[in-house]
């Protein structure tokens, strides 16, 4: 019982983390049917930029307390969501009407120099986070549940249900859903579809750098090279949930956190990676629609 | 003849590749087996990227095949360096069919993927399992010799792979001209189009993407032996992308194009080693700026449909007509 509460928890933080990355890949993925190759990319730059943003406020220790925590995050999110579109303007938009292998390999080529740009302006090592979070938590069952944990995943659920109402309740998000059917349909519509676009991009980079920022606080170190696995992961929940479907993109990140914690226990640490990806190349070999994906034609 | 013009430039550089040895140093004669290695790559994965349109991104995963059954066999079973060859090469070509077959069928974004992914789990078995000696890799890995010449020196793996890379070339370029090669182009530009006119779109990609994998394993196996030790640093991610890179900054499906990206993609990182970090940053953006402004290469390939209209004449018209028919009726068949 201990285990498998201790399991749960611990796989639901890793899970939101997977769902607020997968999030961007599905949205990205289902408006203009790219897999951007540096959206785990994005993440460690979030990690990045809030540990700069926390290093220049003075860190944990000056008491600026949770207010101050979530103002560091906030404007992580809008940092990063920003170079999300600067992104998509200068490397993706000139080539959405190019060959699909073009835009593929520029995705590289972004991730490429995202995560050496990174290396040189903070260093190949890892940095320890300025930001200590506590420890202190609730029994249950005889397993720990640290306050962090519970706050990360709140703070995670909130994200995830504030882009399910931007989606569902407003205009921009009926224009997303629109786009995502018949783009040419939309042009003549009169919908602006490069701003949807961009705006897009924002918020699946601004998903991801908040999930970066957490996830470099709740873990305690940063380096350049850690957007590059829980990228693929995080597209493994994304496909896992169904890809192009945003609810199954956050039920796809939950179930891969949960799956590879209890990986962990069973295989050992060392085979997680293993699990994930095994994961992965079964779910397109015998669903690739995914839990929620609905039933996308192979090639267009 | 217009033949002996377009030969005589080949001829000069297998010349100059020939007699290399003698006027570079042992630095330089290191870096240029380096550049043989990432020919022989370079052409497996151009069969792969370049001809037949699939985006592998985990090539080296195939290198490490290769790379891991020759060292395992020859350390552990003392096999012969010559007998290990057809075991990779077959092992590189099972492992490729069994992670195609199933993802061949889907949208080549999900190949992308998915190779990545493969070529991860490939990499961490290696450091995983005990057999492949986990992180530190196989090492004392014996010389192969020929009756009882021991390819031990430099020169002797630069000859050895010299020969490969030839090899290599020859067999890409011949393909790229044959009928299966221009099927691939075919799957490359439209794949509805190219099933309508009867090609097998799964087995054509399956094949590409096998022979790919074979050429791979073979540029593993001869690593194994040259570098007589071999860790699983050598097969990263990063590998994998600096094959493609060759691949697109030569020109995809282009055989010069990929030489010459091989060529520079190996020489151009010892010419900037005074800005060693900076290199990946600025392969990063060479491959944005490649596919921006320039998507068909340093070297593009030539597609001459008037030249071999007119070489091929009636006989092709005519006799190859009829076994074209009759080849893709048996395939409906089977």
């Amino acid at each position: 019982m201990e285990i498998l509460v201790q399991t749960l928890a611990d796989g639901l933080v890793i899970g939101a983390f997977y769902s607020l990355i997968a999030l961007g890949y599905t949205m990205v993925f289902g408006i203009i049917k790219l897999l951007n190759f540096a959206h785990g990319d994005l993440y460690m730059l979030g990690a990045f930029v809030g540990y700069s943003l926390l290093s220049m406020i003075g860190g944990g220790d000056s008491g600026m307390g949770l207010f101050g925590i979530l103002v560091v995050l906030l404007l992580t999110m809008v940092i990063v969501g920003i170079a999300g579109m600067g992104i998509e303007r200068i490397a993706y938009r000139p080539l959405l009407l190019a060959p699909r292998l073009s835009i593929l390999i520029t995705a590289i080529g972004v991730s490429l120099f995202l995560e050496n740009g990174a290396m040189i302006a903070w260093g190949a090592q890892y940095q320890v986070y300025p930001l200590q979070l506590s420890h202190a938590g609730i029994n249950l069952f005889g397993a720990t549940i640290t306050y962090t944990q519970i706050g990360l995943v709140l703070i995670s659920a909130l994200l995830m249900l504030g882009l399910h109402l931007f989606i569902n309740r407003t205009l921009y998000g009926k224009a997303m859903r629109a786009i995502a059917h018949d783009q040419t349909a939309c042009q003549l519509m009169g919908i602006n579809v490069h701003k949807v676009i961009g705006l897009t991009f924002f918020i699946g980079a601004s998903l991801a750098a908040g999930a970066g920022t957490m996830a470099g606080a709740y873990y305690g170190t940063v380096n350049f090279m850690m957007g590059f696995i829980i990228g693929l992961k995080a597209f493994t929940a994304a496909v896992l949930g169904g890809i192009g479907s945003i609810p199954g993109a956050m039920l796809g990140g939950l179930l891969l956190g949960l799956m590879e914690t209890a990986g962990t226990f069973v295989f050992g640490g060392s085979w997680k990676d293993v699990v994930a990806f095994s994961l992965l190349i079964l779910i397109l070999v015998l669903k690739p629609t995914g839990i929620m994906g609905e039933k996308v034609t192979e090639r267009m | 003849m217009n033949g002996y013009r377009k030969k005589l430039p080949v001829v000069l550089l297998l010349l100059v590749a020939a007699i290399l040895p003698f006027l570079a140093n042992n630095y330089w004669l290191d870096v240029a087996t380096l550049a043989l290695f990432y020919i022989v790559l370079a052409q497996g994965l151009n069969v792969v990227v370049g001809f037949a349109g699939l985006l592998d991104l985990g090539y080296a995963a195939f290198f490490a095949v290769g790379a891991y059954t020759t060292g395992i066999l020859m350390t552990v079973y003392g096999w012969s360096f010559w007998l290990t060859l057809p075991v990779s090469i077959a092992l590189a070509a099972v492992v490729g069919v069994i992670i195609g077959a199933p993802t061949l069928r889907l949208r080549s974004d999900y190949l992308a993927i998915v190779t990545l992914g493969f070529g991860e789990i490939i990499r961490l078995l290696a450091i995983n399992l005990s057999i492949t000696g986990s992180a530190s890799g196989i090492y004392g890995i014996p010389r192969p010799s020929i009756g009882s010449y021991v390819l031990a020196g430099q020169l002797d793996f630069y000859y050895l792979i010299l020969v490969i890379a030839i090899l290599a070339v020859l067999a890409v370029k011949r393909l790229g001209t044959s009928r299966i090669g221009r099927a691939w182009m075919y799957i490359r530009e439209d794949e509805d189009a190219a099933e309508a006119m009867g090609i097998n779109r799964i087995n054509m990609k399956l094949l590409a993407y096998s022979i790919g994998a074979v050429i791979g394993s073979l540029a593993g196996s001869v690593f194994a032996v040259k570098m007589s030790a071999i860790a699983p640093l050598s097969f990263s991610f990063t590998q994998s992308i600096m094959i493609l890179l060759a691949v697109v900054l030569g020109g995809l499906g282009s055989i010069p194009g990929v030489v010459l990206g091989a060529v520079l993609v190996i020489t151009l990182p010892e010419l900037l080693r005074s800005v060693e970090d900076w290199r990946y940053l600025i392969f990063g953006i060479a491959l944005v700026a490649m596919m921006l402004f320039r998507p068909q290469g340093l070297w593009p390939a030539r597609y001459d449909a008037g030249q071999a209209a007119s070489g091929e004449t009636e006989a092709a018209l005519s006799g190859r007509g009829d076994d074209d028919v009759n080849v893709d009726a048996e395939k409906c068949n089977a």
